[in-house]
């Protein structure tokens, strides 16, 4: 196809008033002969329909228009076919600094340069399209409250579900409750849980195809193209018989949570009459009655304490958010059966949020339910089969002492789910030790396996992935997304976890929880099948292409990758795996063969657009810094700086990047000998609290830091010449200081001795 | 999938609207997506941090509105509101109200002619608190990036400056109300909540005195677009809030005024226990709470706090507060302490943990939907095809509210296409 690349600059907004418009254009026609340039007033609406209409006209295939920040273009909507890139100059140059400077009309220069050099360097992109069709069915892994709403949702808007149930029938632990906790107004009301209902309906719908004692033995294959196998769970035939082999799209995880073993302090297990609200709750529910575990006598009182599992801190220092719920009702059991039965409830803090106070003060308004703050010091037998409990700092400030005939904990919930990097992690562990080549990588090994040796055999979705056989775990050992806004948000596209796997969660939230997780199952299939990413680049087409014949086996892009994208063969050759692909880039900055490349963002592409700076020699006395920017928050921040006429050193020349971990080293040698004096990364904050979207590129970007600075001692260059920021949206304030101090500082140390070389 | 599938109204343009939209838009549906402020974000846009991360709302912002800058299949409709709504799930038929913003954005406006008005408004992103010129960006962040003008604020002068000054087209002065009726499948209710009126809590001084503040507004005092630039300033005299007391439950959990529990605000009394310490080093927080809720994972901002010997917490209602009339500080009478435990009772600044109230409380849905007693409309409205997402459902932190918002786009969707037509 024969490109013809076309130059829109824009003279609205101030910036003829501060740039010399007929230079900037002559940088298009003279330097690049670019054979279309034209001055326009506006590229919004009208002014930018206008520029539609040109780009018709003259046939141009790729497209730059300096103007507003891209940012700022409301519908700016191109055909397919057409690459179109933005260059802000009015947030990023002439808001910025002073007009009609040199330096100012240096910079706005420099950017034209950069992205007629990057659409010239960039390549149309092609959505990917696997050679098996996509295929829109998902997968629900377990069958209880959660894993039944996700199919039922799924399967109510026309999507063929596959529910995989390890106990002989559905229904978890919904079916084992006697009664639910209010879900509608007035919040006061037992109500009866509706697992019949939901089991019927689930059984009934003809989209749904149930496996009871079946779990996933493999899951090969990426989102659109997963191909699950079930083997029997042992439930009444042999486990590990084949029960299926099917293709699906995307995997719904909703395999549940299991109690919490009560803390030490407390005589579970040692004591008869001591259970936990699991085991009450299967009692009521099988029984119909409350008797004692110890003479089947019935009960007329029982004390629960609170946190009996849950949340001392150096126990578990999660809330498992519903046994204050779980107890109120028990309780009510136990009222409404007997209205001169006692019950107590020893709590620290009674959690009841939002309109389940209701239900908090129905308790309240029983006068046999006796709500204590304090803590339980020890529960020790009494007469007659009876526990004589002691609690102390109560609301009354001393030691308070009741006797009942049961006590109940209430046990907190752990998540059924397994820490997928944990396991692969063991497991190259035991292959070192196995294997390694050295006794002292042996040793650490066997170190390492002893840590996380209880993480061997907890395999529940076993997928085929290298980097580990589930997703990756977060605090307290749920794959729970790390983002507030975007909860779903797990690290392997295209599955989900949902209900209490994914954080302790009651019946109704659950319900709301699984809808969720349906609809971004549908819309990972519905966007695979459309050649798109997910989020956080939703909608992005464009993927890697790896130049394997160059490819040196490292593994670092398998390693890094930090969606599991990659998985390896035997020589440890990187298998694509392109529908999990998130479109970070980050395997572009791993791989030091330079072979990876999207066809709109590769090494090639930074590094022509570093090398397109018309750097002055070093008698001019104008430095020029390199910025890299995450393009999610450093980037938008430097508008913000626009925006807000913040002044900025003129020698930055700013380059967005989709992820700071997809820095390649080579852009600073790029840099450095194209005579740049030193390089800025600004990236978003990194830790337990990391704000990246795609998880650790800010925290690769540290690693790359490093790898720059080898490259500097290499070059026999300073090494002060790259610096790291944690940059967030809101730190915009702080930008023109960390350029000016930079500034100062290579003045400090002087010119890069390479410039004009 | 249905191709000319009927649009996904969306009422409420905030973090759940918002979530509501895209998501289903990503799916492949189209959305109507209407806000009744000049911008879209809502109540986060007005937030500092979140909780537990301290991170600022204005990143997952500029993804969500990054989603909605590219997809063609949302239409947003700013200072618009959803004046009735007539007929049945796959049918409905929805009037929409769209103000005059009298900015046209073609061509586009320079913003720099505000400077030359001397009217000026109360500025809504800082809940009345300073103002900003009659023509004004209505947030940093603005989705969509266009000024706003308020017509009733702008003196004639102004008018006439606006006239000469502007460039022919960029402001419409006689820019009248627009109503469209538009054709749409499902309805997803998002309209959030308001602060409850801490002037009826009497006995907690609130409006009588200066440095008696609500939650709502500590999230702008510590914001650096807020009125003090992200200094936490006492409003008597503008020195530094160093000894600062909360008061839960302003409301929440009373009979009197909110029966229910408001949810977040434990979790965000926290968070802004934060801004406050972190901001001063020597500075001193004490919190007023009958329980802590700090539920699930969150359990864990709450006992980091406690390793904290500066943030104290006393179980205790605040009876009621008064003023030194001199220095301005703030006495708390305290009922119920933990017996033995008596805190300092005097403090430079009192922040209410005031609690949430639906919208729908007072601004009904023109629809014939079913509410609670408190003015919630729960996940299923009492019709088919119009769901209900975020705090119009009940009190819920952001977390909750995208979760409840996917979902409720899954149900729309359902009601799109009938749930007949196989995808798989």
């Amino acid at each position: 196809m024969d490109e013809k690349i076309g130059v829109f600059i824009c003279t609205g907004y101030g910036i003829a008033e501060a740039l010399d418009i007929d230079a900037l254009c002559n940088v298009a026609t003279g330097e690049f002969s670019v054979p279309f340039c034209k001055a326009v007033e506006s590229c919004e609406g009208s002014g930018l329909e206008a520029i539609q209409d040109d780009i018709t006209k003259e046939g141009l295939t790729k497209v730059v228009i300096a103007g507003i920040s891209p940012r700022r273009y409301v519908d700016g909507l191109f055909p397919d076919n057409v690459i179109v890139e933005k260059v802000g100059l009015r947030e990023h140059v002439v808001w910025c600094l002073p007009p009609n400077d040199e330096d100012t009309q240096m910079m706005a220069e420099d950017y034209l340069r950069m992205y007629i050099t990057k659409v010239q360097k960039m390549h149309h992109v092609e959505p990917f399209q696997p050679e098996q069709t996509v295929d829109k069915g998902i997968l629900v892994v377990g069958g209880g409250i959660a894993g039944m709403t996700a199919a039922l949702e799924a399967a109510k808007t026309g999507y063929e579900v596959r529910l995989v149930e390890k106990a002989d029938k559905l229904g978890g632990w919904l079916a084992k409750q006697h009664k639910s906790i209010p879900t509608k107004p007035p919040y006061r009301d037992l109500e009866d849980t509706g697992i019949e209902t939901l089991m019927a309906e689930v059984e009934a719908n003809p989209r749904i195809h149930v496996y009871t004692s079946a779990i996933t033995s493999e899951i090969v294959g990426a989102p659109g193209l997963f191909d699950v196998t079930l083997v029997s769970s042992g439930n009444g035939k042999p486990a590990g018989e084949l029960e299926g082999q099917f293709r699906v799209g995307a995997i719904i995880q909703a395999t549940g949570w299991k109690p919490k073993e009560p803390r030490d302090s407390l005589p579970y297990g040692k004591l008869e009459n001591v259970i936990r609200n699991v085991e009450l709750e299967e009692m009521v529910k099988e029984h119909g009655r409350i008797t004692r575990p110890s003479d089947g006598k019935e009960v007329k009182s029982i004390a629960f304490i609170q946190c009996g599992g849950s949340k001392e801190k150096e126990h578990h220092s999660y809330c498992s958010s519903i046994c204050c719920l779980t107890s109120l009702k028990q309780a009510l059991y136990l009222r409404e059966h007997d209205d001169k039965s006692k019950a107590y409830i020893f709590y620290e803090f009674m959690r009841t949020p939002g309109k389940y106070e209701d239900f908090y003060r129905r308790a309240q308004e029983d006068q046999g339910i006796f709500l204590t703050r304090g803590e339980v010091a020890e529960v020790t037998p009494g007469n007659d089969g009876r526990l004589s409990i002691v609690a102390q700092n109560t609301m009354i400030g001393k030691q308070i002492q009741v006797d009942v005939d049961l006590v109940v904990l209430a046990a907190g919930m752990v998540p059924n789910a397994a820490d997928g990097e944990a396991i692969r992690v063991l497991e190259d562990a035991k292959r070192t030790v196995a294997e390694g080549d050295s006794e002292a990588k042996k040793q650490e090994a066997a170190e390492t396996v002893e840590t996380l040796k209880q993480h061997e055999g907890s395999e529940i979705l076993n997928l085929n992935y290298r980097q580990g056989p589930d997703l990756p775990s977060l605090e307290y050992g749920f794959p729970d997304s790390h983002f507030i806004c975007f909860p779903y948000e797990s690290r392997r596209t295209g599955i989900y976890p949902t209900g209490a796997t994914r954080q302790p969660m009651d019946g109704k939230a659950s319900r709301e929880d699984a809808g969720g997780a349906a609809l971004k199952a549908i819309q990972c299939v519905e966007m695979t099948s459309r050649g798109e990413a997910v989020h956080p680049r939703a909608g992005d087409r464009s993927y890697p292409d790896f130049f394997l014949q160059r490819c040196t086996k490292c593994k670092r892009c398998t390693e890094e990758c930090p969606f599991g994208v990659l998985n390896e063969d035997e020589q440890g050759t990187p298998l694509l795996q392109a529908t999990r692909c998130r479109r970070c880039g980050v395997c572009l900055g791993a791989c030091p063969e330079r072979i990876v490349s999207f066809k709109d963002y590769s090494v090639e592409i930074v590094g022509s657009m570093i090398k397109a700076v018309d750097v002055p020699d070093e008698f001019e006395e104008k430095p020029r810094i390199l910025v890299l920017a995450c393009e999610n928050d450093a980037f938008p921040a430097l508008d913000l700086v626009g925006q807000h006429r913040l002044q900025v050193n003129a020698y930055i020349r700013v380059i967005p990047l989709r992820c700071l971990g997809s820095i390649n080293t080579v852009w600073v040698t790029d840099a450095m000998s194209t005579g740049f004096d030193g390089v800025i990364l600004l990236g978003c904050k990194y830790g337990d609290d990391y704000q990246c979207h795609f998880i650790k590129g800010s925290e690769l970007a540290a690693t790359r830091e490093k790898n720059v600075r080898e490259k500097l001692e290499q070059m026999a260059m300073d090494l002060e010449r790259v610096e790291l920021h944690e940059i967030q949206i809101s730190d915009y304030e702080k930008l023109p200081k960390i350029f000016e101090d930079f500034a100062e500082l290579i003045e400090e140390i002087g010119m890069n001795p390479f410039k004009g070389m | 999938m249905t191709v000319e599938a009927k649009p996904i109204l969306v009422i409420g343009g905030g973090i759940a609207g918002m979530t509501a939209a895209v998501e289903a838009a990503e799916v492949g549906y189209p959305v109507i997506l209407v806000e009744k402020e000049a911008f879209l974000g809502g109540r986060v846009m007005r937030t500092h941090r979140y909780f537990p991360k301290m991170c600022p709302p204005t990143c997952g912002f500029e993804i969500n509105a990054r989603r909605i800058r590219q997809n063609p299949k949302i239409t947003v409709h700013t200072l618009a509101t959803v004046e009735e709504i007539l007929g049945k799930a796959g049918e409905f038929k929805a009037l929409v109200k769209i103000k005059p913003r009298y900015v046209t954005g073609d061509p586009p406006l320079d913003g720099s002619v505000a400077e030359q008005l001397s009217s000026e408004r109360p500025d809504a992103l800082n809940l009345g608190v300073g103002t900003v010129k009659a023509l004004y960006y209505p947030h940093e962040m603005a989705y969509p990036p266009l000024h706003v003008l308020d017509r009733e604020a702008l003196s004639d002068a102004d008018a006439v400056t606006l006239t000469e000054v502007c460039p022919s087209g960029s402001i419409d002065l006689d820019m009248r109300e627009e109503e469209i009726l538009v054709d749409v499948g499902a309805v997803i209710v998002a309209t959030g909540w308001r602060p409850y009126d801490a002037n009826k809590l009497d006995n907690l001084g609130f409006g009588q005195f200066e440095n008696v503040i609500t939650n709502v507004m500590m999230e702008r005092l510590a914001a650096g677009s807020g009125p003090t630039g992200g200094e936490i300033l006492r409003p008597s005299d503008g020195k530094p809030a160093n000894n600062v007391a909360f008061v839960q439950c302003a409301g929440s959990r009373d009979e009197n005024h909110l029966p229910y529990c408001s949810a977040v605000c434990c979790t965000a009394t926290l968070k802004q226990a934060r801004y406050v310490r972190e901001k001063y080093e020597d500075s001193k927080v004490t919190v007023f709470y009958i329980d802590i809720r700090t539920i699930g994972r969150l359990e864990k901002f709450y006992y980091d706090m406690l390793d904290d010997t500066n943030v104290s917490f006393f179980k205790g209602k605040v009876a009621e507060i008064s003023e030194d009339p001199d220095s301005k500080d703030l006495m708390l009478a305290v009922e119920d302490t933990i017996a033995g435990e008596k805190p300092g009772l005097k403090f430079d600044m009192v922040v209410l943990a005031t609690g949430v109230v639906p919208n729908t409380a007072d601004d009904k849905i023109p629809f014939d939907l079913t509410y609670d007693e408190y003015g919630f409309l729960d996940g299923a409205t009492g019709i088919e095809g119009v769901y209900a997402a975020g705090c119009a459902t009940h009190p819920c932190d952001v977390s909750r509210a995208t979760k409840e918002a996917t979902a409720a786009a899954l149900k729309a969707i359902q009601c799109l296409n009938g749930g007949g037509e196989s995808n798989g």
